[in-house]
């Protein structure tokens, strides 16, 4: 070889080319690597110094002495495992650093970073690709699969011929690889059953591209440039005001057959909105009233929905209003107060004393407007006065189940759509059935970020107890993937009820994964229908009262997330006397332990 | 070079140390004698699983975990883990069982199995859909009876078998006993099952836990049955240790020993291969427990523990050779065999409905497709099997066909059993074809964890299919035995039946004819991962030659055996 061959026209003089090559000439490959990192900060350090102006100095590929490599297998048998740590054995013996992942554990978060990526991969049943790998499947070929632009891959695709879709998983991965951008390095093999000799010819001839080109470019190629992309200036802020419109990726149940929640998985893409938010926040979403519900209340009221109303000065009509501006399911004191006003209804009048405070609740929790407006008739009403009584539509604050950290530009939320039986007519949340029945896939809603600080995850690896019933454990599923991705030490302790088991494990297998790979330390669950007596998280704690305390001794932070009326109280009254007997306290002392707890905010709450 | 004199290779089995052995030798060696840490996976509440090394050491307790394969993906979907259920298979020597027994088993069912059993093909009881919590309460339950699922699973001697004809007589009240004395003789001593089920106190001791299997057991499953000619109703050419009955005047005399007999293959494997049983020769009816030992502990110090697949006693046989592995089974037993004793087999298929014993009382045989014991529109096979349970005043025999004889009845009593089955709808069970009446299938989908295919929930649709091509042969009285399996292992001892399936892939199938009647002979390959068009298209073709060539008498196996109709077959071209 000459080393006139890589002489990068254009890029660099030949004089400068010459020196480079004089000073690669002496180094070792340590040294070379060295240099190579060098050449590549001060590049950056250049292009900082130019406000980002400055153009790269080639449109060469990134440093390849630096590409790393990975090999990721899918398997049921073992095979493709074993094929997979021989690749790598060869690989290393080559002076390559390969990574091995199984699919089946391999964080999919990493595909977009991945840069030379080698796969092995058996087929099984219909073309399908082995059970452990499904999810890596479904992530790949799915909707939310990143560009890959910047890999270079190559698949071993084993399987059996005596089958109708003859090595169709490997087939697959290909065809979807190429098609988000990638590169191919080599063309396919496809093995039958004895794979051994394919196997290894595509392994040598792969390894010793690999290792050449390794070798060669880390000693003759001086390191590129590769821009790096500042964030987008001057980008619209969205807020409650003027919120963003997201679409929807995905709206899964995450309950199983027979349970008795509907509680969805709901995924929700942020690109482009520059919006971000920490692990504690809320995702604020702008809703609306149903259809039918709108054409009750106009029914009921004697109105026409195209019946004209002028709002802060823009002209609308009632129906629009009702759909859009104002709360037309619960009804509020004021509403109260102004129908019977209007309506005259002495009864009205009367659940309105002072001393009357409970019944009126009592009213309220069993009335909608549409009940209050057929039960005491106005008539001759128009438009502006009817809305005068009813309270704007407000967004829903929903706990958000993710963290930038792990899954990029978007924001995940558990959401179990309030469904009930009013007057023999069926009634739902305004916006968690709004979410759950209409949000499909592709479409979009406007949202914005609630920051919450008073949630938030203590600096540094000070231990946590999180408890959480029902969706209440959503805000955990963030903390955990943020203290995954920081690589934090500190232990963690999760206490999640429901009602069944079998059905109502939110994100069981999440959970499965993160006590297994350590990031969450321990886990308590209450099932409150399995069996005969009732079982609630608070019941948990008290079985677990030592270590508890012992954990708070130790600093450990606590969260509450979820029911406010039950589980909260609750959970704070098994706190009070966890504190009182573990630490030999009176009762007001103990109270005032806790009190202490939450002035340090080491004991937050998000209750709904 | 004399027998004595052959060196016996020695590198797979149980003188080798464990790191040069398979994981399962290990795994088995540190189990602290089948404790593992089943006791603490029981009640951890995150998962409705055992961890991997617990599911093993659990088959030697006779309990598998499988899930409910139907919704796997939904669940995955859901972020759920699989649908985990255990299935719990009792021991039951010879398939014999009280009525106390039989409603303790059916009350089980009701609160932990999802209101279904299944009797299995090695007439024993089988629960499905237990979930974890629920296991330790079912086993206690049928200890409350005196039953047990010691080695109903794993690589020990399983549950032995015994004929169960309906004409029986005292010879076969003898060889039950038998089959139970066995049985009680074989399986582990460790106290880890009373320990983890029954809640007992772990006692110190010096005496060694397993005297017998050590701490590594057995290289792998091992299965002993005993047969009465002339029935060969448990495929006595199936077991890895067989005994044909031999019997006198003064009832049993002894045994015609047969070993090395076993079903699972391995596609694509072509080392594994199914292989009937081989006579060795008469062993005395007062030798049989040394005989046992004998034969278990050739297998237990020469089998394969490097190559699960090549575990089982057949290979072992066939590596070591059958006069040497015979030879050694008499050193150890201290006496030669004797020649064998002349006998012969007729069928290895049931005889259903009333048959009169020896003793003037009565045995009826019920037919219960696919032994599922469940309640059916129009058949309450459950509720009816309760109501004759809670009346009979004799006992119930699980047949190897996974049918039910309700044994020892007196002549009063007849009528009483026929207005319980007549009430629940059972009166015409036997009633059908007579391949439908020798048809077996194994569970498969969606419990178990190895069908690549269905077979219960499938067979009945396909027999009806080939019914039709029976009819239009005229064939539909022919006794034919049609076996199932949902994957090539052969619980439903498919390698031997004239017809058989082994599951490949969903709705695909390897298609196998020419097996012996009575399950003297291996059947053939002659359709791979074929689909039901081609299954059906196959054995009407062969159905019709049959019809028309066959000679008088002879079965549909052996027709295709003589007349080259396999040959014809193959040359089609096994492939789709």
């Amino acid at each position: 070889m000459t080393a006139h061959e890589f002489f990068p026209e254009g890029a660099l003089t030949l004089e400068q080319w010459q020196h480079l090559q004089q000073l690669s000439n002496s180094l070792t490959p340590e040294q070379a690597r060295w240099v190579s990192g060098y050449f590549a900060g001060l590049d950056a350090g250049l292009l900082r110094a130019a406000g980002g102006a400055a153009a790269p100095v080639a449109a060469a590929e990134p440093a390849p002495a630096s590409r790393t490599l990975t090999i990721l297998y899918g398997t049921e048998t073992g095979n493709c495992r074993e094929l997979a740590n021989n690749l790598a054995a060869a690989a290393r013996d080559q002076g390559l650093a390969p990574e091995v992942f199984d699919m089946a554990s391999y964080k999919q978060r990493r595909l977009k970073d991945e840069q030379d990526l080698l796969i092995v991969v058996s087929t099984y049943g219909e073309g399908d690709p082995p059970q452990p790998a499904v999810d890596f499947f479904e992530f790949v070929e799915g909707r939310k699969a990143p560009r890959l632009e910047q890999l270079r891959y190559a698949v071993l695709a084993l399987g059996d011929s005596t089958y109708e879709f003859y090595c169709e998983a490997g087939k697959r991965l290909d065809r979807r690889f190429e098609e988000l951008g990638a590169a191919r390095m080599f063309d396919r093999v496809d093995c039958d059953i004895d794979y051994d000799e394919p196997a290894a010819n595509w392994a040598t001839e792969v390894l010793a591209k690999l290792a050449a080109e390794a070798a060669e470019k880390a000693v003759a190629r001086p390191a590129a440039a590769v821009a790096s992309a500042a964030a987008p200036q001057g980008a619209p802020a969205h807020d409650k005001r003027n919120p963003f419109q997201a679409q929807i990726i995905d709206n899964i149940p995450v309950v199983g057959r027979h349970s008795t929640k509907e509680t969805r998985h709901i995924e929700i893409d942020l690109a482009g909105s520059g919006l971000r938010y920490e692990p504690g926040d809320a995702l604020g979403v702008v809703t609306a009233n149903e259809p039918q519900v709108v054409a009750a209340v106009l029914e009921a009221a004697g109105l026409s929905t195209d019946a004209p109303l002028s709002l802060k000065g823009d002209a609308t009509t009632l129906g629009q209003a009702l759909e859009r501006h104002f709360e037309i399911t619960a009804a509020t004191p004021r509403f109260l107060e102004h129908w019977a006003k209007l309506s005259g209804s002495s009864d009205l009048e009367a659940l309105r004393a002072e001393d009357r405070a409970s019944e009126r609740t009592a009213f309220l929790y069993g009335h909608h407007v549409v009940d209050i407006v057929r039960k005491f008739p106005v008539g001759g009403l128009d438009a502006e006065t009817f809305v005068a009584g009813l309270r704007p539509l407000q967004p829903r604050l929903y706990s958000i189940a993710s963290s930038m950290a792990s899954v990029g530009d978007e924001v995940h939320l558990t959401l179990s759509p309030v469904r009930y039986s009013l007057h023999g007519e069926p009634r739902s949340g305004v916006a968690s059935a709004h979410l759950a029945d209409r949000a499909e896939p592709g479409s979009t809603i406007p949202v914005y970020v609630q920051s919450n600080p008073h949630f938030r995850l203590p600096a540094g690896d000070a231990p946590i107890i999180m408890i959480g019933a029902g969706t209440g454990v959503a805000p955990y599923r963030s903390f955990m993937q943020e203290r995954e991705v920081q690589g934090a030490q500190g232990r963690s302790w999760l206490f999640f009820g429901e009602r069944n088991f079998r059905s109502d494990f939110l994100y069981q297998t999440e959970w499965q994964t993160y006590l297994k790979d350590g990031v969450l330390t321990r886990m308590d669950v209450a099932f409150s229908r399995d069996k005969a007596g009732k079982v609630y998280v608070q019941h948990r704690m008290l079985e677990r009262a030592a270590d508890l305390f012992a954990w708070l001794e130790e600093g450990a932070h606590v969260y509450v997330c979820g029911d406010a009326n039950a589980m909260a109280p609750d959970v704070h009254e098994a706190l009070i006397t966890i504190v009182a007997q573990q630490g030999g306290l009176q009762r007001e002392a103990a109270e005032d332990y806790v009190r202490t707890l939450q002035r340090d905010h080491r004991y937050q709450r998000d209750v709904y | 070079m004399s027998i004595e004199d052959k060196v016996i290779d020695r590198s797979a089995d149980l003188s080798q140390p464990l790191e040069n052995l398979g994981p399962d030798e290990t795994l088995k060696a540190h189990s602290d004698y089948l404790r593992g840490t089943i006791a603490r996976a029981l009640v951890d509440p995150i998962t409705g699983s055992v961890p991997f090394e617990d599911n093993k050491l659990m088959k030697f307790h006779g309990i598998y975990q499988q899930d409910d394969r139907d919704i796997r993906d939904e669940r995955r979907r859901q972020k759920l883990e699989p649908d985990y259920r255990f299935m719990i298979r009792v021991r039951l020597p010879g398939g014999v069982c009280t009525t106390e027994q039989w409603l303790k088993i059916d009350s089980l069912a009701q609160q932990h199995g999802n209101n279904t059993v299944r009797l299995t093909t090695r007439q024993t009881f089988q629960f499905h859909w237990v979930v974890k919590e629920d296991v330790r309460p079912t086993i206690q339950g049928l200890h409350d009876v005196l039953l047990d699922t010691i080695a109903a699973c794993g690589d020990d001697s399983r549950g032995v078998m015994c004929t169960a004809d309906p004409r029986d007589s005292e010879v076969h009240a003898e060889l039950a006993r038998l089959s139970k004395q066995v049985s009680d003789h074989v399986i582990p001593k460790t106290r880890a099952y009373h320990e983890i089920w029954y809640g007992a106190e772990r006692i110190a001791t010096s005496e060694p836990e397993e005297p017998f299997y050590g701490p590594t057991y057995l290289p792998r499953k091992f299965k002993i049955g005993f047969v009465l000619p002339p029935s060969n109703d448990i495929d006595v050419y199936t077991q890895d240790l067989g005994f044909i009955a031999i019997a006198g005047p003064d009832g049993v005399e002894g045994f015609n020993v047969a070993i090395g007999g076993g079903m699972g293959r391995t596609d694509n494997e072509p080392n594994t291969y199914p292989r009937l049983a081989s006579v060795v020769g008469f062993i005395p009816k007062d030798v049989l427990v040394a005989c046992t030992d004998a034969v278990m502990a050739v297998q237990r110090d020469y089998g394969n523990r490097k190559e699960r697949a090549r575990a089982r006693f057949k290979y072992t046989i066939d590596d070591k050779g059958l006069d040497w592995i015979t030879q050694e089974i008499e050193r150890r037993m201290g006496r030669a065999f004797e020649p064998a004793r002349p006998f012969t087999f007729t069928s290895n298929g049931d005889q259903y409905g009333w048959h009169e014993k020896s003793n003037g009382r009565f045995n009826y045989t019920l037919y219960i497709q696919n032994g599922r014991v469940s309640n059916f529109p129009g058949r309450a096979i459950m509720d009816g099997l309760r109501a004759i349970a809670q009346v009979h005043k004799g006992h119930f025999r699980l047949t190897p066909n996974q049918n039910l004889i309700i044994a020892d009845v007196a002549a009063e009593d007849r009528p009483a059993i026929d207005a319980l089955l007549a009430e629940h709808g059972l009166s015409e069970s036997n009633v059908g074809s007579a391949l439908r009446l020798n048809s077996i299938a194994c569970v498969a989908l969606p419990t178990c964890a190895l069908a690549m295919a269905e077979a219960e929930r499938y067979l009945p649709d396909l027999v009806s299919k080939i019914e039709k091509l029976l009819e239009a042969n005229g064939l539909l009285d022919e006794p034919i035995t049609i076996r199932m399996s949902g994957c090539p292992n052969g619980c439903s001892r498919p390698y031997v039946a004239e017809i058989a399936l082994t599951g490949r892939a969903p709705g695909k199938y390897n298609l196998y004819v020419g097996g012996g009647f009575h399950g003297e002979r291996l059947n053939r390959m002659i359709g791979e991962n074929i689909g039901e068009e081609k299954i059906l298209e196959i054995l009407g073709d062969l159905l019709g030659r049959f019809a028309r060539e066959r000679q008088p008498g002879e079965h549909f196996g052996d027709f295709l055996h003589r007349s080259e109709a396999i040959e014809a077959a193959q040359r089609l071209g096994p492939h789709e």
